[in-house]
């Protein structure tokens, strides 16, 4: 494994992290990087954030976690926060000399996972870390409850190969969270207690997910209100907190699938921002607006896709939008809208693209609902990855109107995935991810998350980057205050475990859909905190997982160890993909696929509706 | 004068500079940065910031100028030169940057050229005092 990857880092976790400083203060650049150097962290500064996208871009898993400044001349720091969520899918923190309320609001909304006062002391820097982890955790537990049980098998596995150094992070992790988190239901040793929850969790199964997106197409996807929706399921134990929490997950994950379509381009294993240019029309523009267009231009209102299957985004007032953050609402709408075209350009693998993006929208749609099934085909991308890449992407989405155009050039296997069938098609057909494996190798060690998300994304882009399941994003939400702060952004990230890598940024567009990981794991609480921890743990041990602390660490550890795999080196997450997912998909697909944007495929098929 | 009798005046400096209110605890977090190759960091810091704050100091004197005053831009201006004066720890001068930002918000013209001399003042002074330090702590260390 990669003993040589961890070895190379210096000293244990969380020493080698690799951070991005942009601050246009020369001042505090320099405190910050020599602040960030004492607690043993890599860093790279930038006074401006367009060259921060950049490095962002070129490098896709090249960060772990990026320090921004509010104030920017060049762009808007929430800018810079939607763009690094949306492609990158890492955690961001965000600083300011103000600290006035509705700033620190506009933050977190935007996705921030921190947000921090100068003067900054190095204390607060030191711990700054916890947001990896947690990002990655969550997209573990994502990608666990997706798989269900194989997912965490391949956890599992994953651990053996694992430097015993590298268990330090899950340990450190989970100890720490624990020490963090009085509650004692998030306490470790909780994780495979359910009944220590305080609500009771909503399990979206397929059945419950398929009527849920029912009445979401039928009452239209731009009206669609929570009450409403609920009214229509007419299931008599759901709340309407249930509901939007879960339609909010539901609106990321379609505007996951949607970045993901921007993002994949006909190129294979691209980086992100390679992807993004070279995108052809075809593409969803979505990235790619964002990307090359304007850096500034977050809004998606006025995007649309050109090529065939691209999706018209509509300004959608999604729910769970927050201020400034129209692209998960447009997402979700263009996912939709598009849903149907496409289905000749499934094959096609140049329109992998729209494929995705169609895939998306299948899953928005009532395609996708059907599709929620689980069952998708998908090649497994890991297994085939090599070839796959770019070819295999399949689009996730609506597994059924998919599969049906789907080529799917690689093994195909069916994955049972609640309603995230797609999802997990593509998480796994991902070949995407594949390439991405390849290309970044697997720099997304799920653990790691964010960053690898990120460069994992764009490669998986291409390919339908399903593989963006973002494992990696994982970690992000574990601890419960931050989630709180997040709320539904940032439980949207762990959800995303997919989207994460799509979304770049974590916040901004988480991908609504969690998928459903056939094991319906105990349905996620992105309302609160503590539920997401909860929701992590049950991701992690799944229904289906021989719940119990000790699988659960040793899955984080795996996760860990992949995440840091990954960000040492390319090729070492080629081990993952074996204990990825269900065996029947003989694909292994690694973990780290799913982090990242580029699973983007992968959120497609997958949208997880946890909702406590 | 005596190494020992020099250092004592540097310490004595540094200790007025900070009962005084010139200086906050940042400043010490900048001396806690030190190492091996930084022995000098927080006159590194100093340094960069008279850089950077020289340049701010511009802006604002030129926006001030302008008729109609648009005291969103000085804010912003401001607000930018606060976050530099947070990285020294330069407790006066930020408290007069509130001052100027107060008199922003109330689109106080005057009250922003007022303010606005003050921050100078402030800045000028704590400039001239670290100078001091630093020399008569650079001889300390000769």
């Amino acid at each position: 494994m990669n003993k040589n990857a961890f070895s190379s880092r210096r000293g244990a976790f969380p020493a080698g992290l690799r951070v991005l400083v942009v601050d246009d203060d020369l001042t505090w650049l320099r405190i910050l990087e020599m602040m960030l150097k004492k607690c043993s962290y890599e860093v790279t500064t930038c006074c401006l954030a367009r060259e921060a996208l950049n490095l962002l871009r070129e490098r896709k898993d090249g960060y772990d976690i990026v320090i921004s400044d509010v104030n920017m001349p060049d762009m808007d720091g929430f800018k810079l926060l939607e763009h690094v969520g949306l492609e990158m899918d890492l955690p961001v923190i965000m600083m300011s000399v103000d600290g006035e309320t509705g700033r620190v609001m506009k933050g977190v909304q935007h996705g921030a996972c921190d947000y921090l006062l100068k003067p900054i002391r190095m204390k607060e820097l030191r711990n700054i870390w916890q947001h990896v982890i947690r990002k990655r955790m969550r997209e573990a537990r994502e990608f666990g409850s997706l798989k269900g049980f194989e997912g965490f098998q391949l956890m599992r596995n994953g651990e053996d190969q694992y430097d015993e150094g590298n268990l330090f992070a899950i340990e450190d992790m989970t100890s720490t969270k624990k020490r963090k988190n009085p509650d004692s239901k998030r306490d470790n040793k909780e994780f495979g207690d359910q009944s220590s929850t305080k609500k009771s969790r909503v399990v979206w199964s397929v059945d419950l997910h398929q009527n849920f997106v029912k009445a979401v197409n039928e009452l239209g996807f731009d009206k669609v209100g929570p009450k409403k929706i609920l009214d229509l399921m007419n299931v008599p134990w759901l709340t309407r907190d249930n509901v939007a929490s879960h339609l909010q997950k539901y609106r990321l994950y379609l505007s996951r699938l949607q970045k993901a379509g921007d993002q994949d381009s006909s190129s294979s294993g691209i980086q992100q921002s390679d992807l993004v240019s070279e995108d052809p029309a075809a593409s969803f523009s979505f990235q790619n607006p964002i990307n090359r267009q304007q850096q500034n231009d977050v809004s998606i209102d006025s995007h649309k896709y050109s090529s065939d299957g691209t999706l018209q985004l509509q300004n959608v007032d999604a729910e769970i939008s927050h201020e400034g953050n129209n692209l998960k609402a447009i997402i979700s709408e263009a996912t939709i809208d598009k849903r149907t075209e496409l289905p000749a350009s499934i094959q096609d693998t140049k329109t992998r693209e729209s494929a995705q993006k169609i895939n998306d929208q299948s899953f928005a749609t009532p395609d996708s609902e059907a599709s929620h099934a689980a069952v998708f085909k998908c090649t497994n991308p890991w297994r085939d990855f090599p070839e796959m890449q770019l070819k295999k992407h399949q689009p996730y989405l609506s597994m059924k109107d998919r599969f049906s155009h789907l080529p799917l050039p690689g093994t195909e296997h069916l994955i049972q995935v609640g309603d995230q069938s797609q999802a997990d098609a593509s998480i796994r057909s991902d070949p995407s991810v594949m390439e991405r494996e390849t290309a970044s190798c697997i720099e997304t060690k799920p653990l790691y998350a964010a960053d690898h998300t990120s460069d994992y994304a764009s490669s998986v882009t291409s390919i339908g980057s399903a593989g963006g399941f973002s494992m990696q994003s994982y970690a992000a939400d574990y601890t419960s205050d931050y989630a709180s702060s997040v709320t539904s952004i940032g439980s949207a990230r762990g959800f995303s475990m997919q989207s994460k890598s799509f979304m770049g940024n974590d916040e901004s567009l988480e991908p609504v859909s969690t998928s459903n990981f056939g094991r319906k794991t105990e349905g996620l609480n992105l309302n609160s905190v503590s539920d997401l921890e909860s929701h992590q743990r049950d991701l992690l041990l799944g229904g289906e997982f021989p719940s119990s602390a000790a699988p659960l660490e040793e899955d984080l550890k795996s996760f860990w160890l992949q995440g840091e795999r990954c960000m040492n080196s390319g090729l070492q997450n080629i081990e993952m993909p074996e204990y990825y997912y269900d065996p029947g998909l003989a694909g292994e697909v690694p973990i780290h696929l799913f982090d990242t944007a580029e699973n983007s495929a992968v959120d497609q098929g997958l949208f997880i509706a946890y909702d406590l | 004068m005596k190494k020992a009798e020099l250092q004592q005046e540097a310490a004595s400096i540094r200790r007025s500079l900070f009962d005084q209110g010139y200086l906050d605890e940042q400043f010490e977090e900048l001396e806690g940065l030190r190492d091996d190759s930084n022995p000098n960091f927080e006159e590194e810091i100093v340094n960069l910031f008279y850089n950077d704050s020289a340049r701010m100091i511009n802006n604002l004197e030129r926006a001030l100028t302008r008729s109609p005053m648009q005291f969103d831009k000085l804010d912003d201006y401001m607000h930018q030169f606060k976050g530099s004066c947070s990285g020294i720890g330069a407790k006066r001068v930020k408290l007069e940057c509130s001052r100027f930002h107060e008199c922003c918000a109330a689109r106080d013209a005057e009250g922003c050229i007022r303010t606005f001399q003050q921050v100078k003042h402030e800045y000028t002074t704590l400039k001239r005092q670290l100078q001091t330090y630093f020399q008569v702590a650079k001889q300390a260390d000769a």
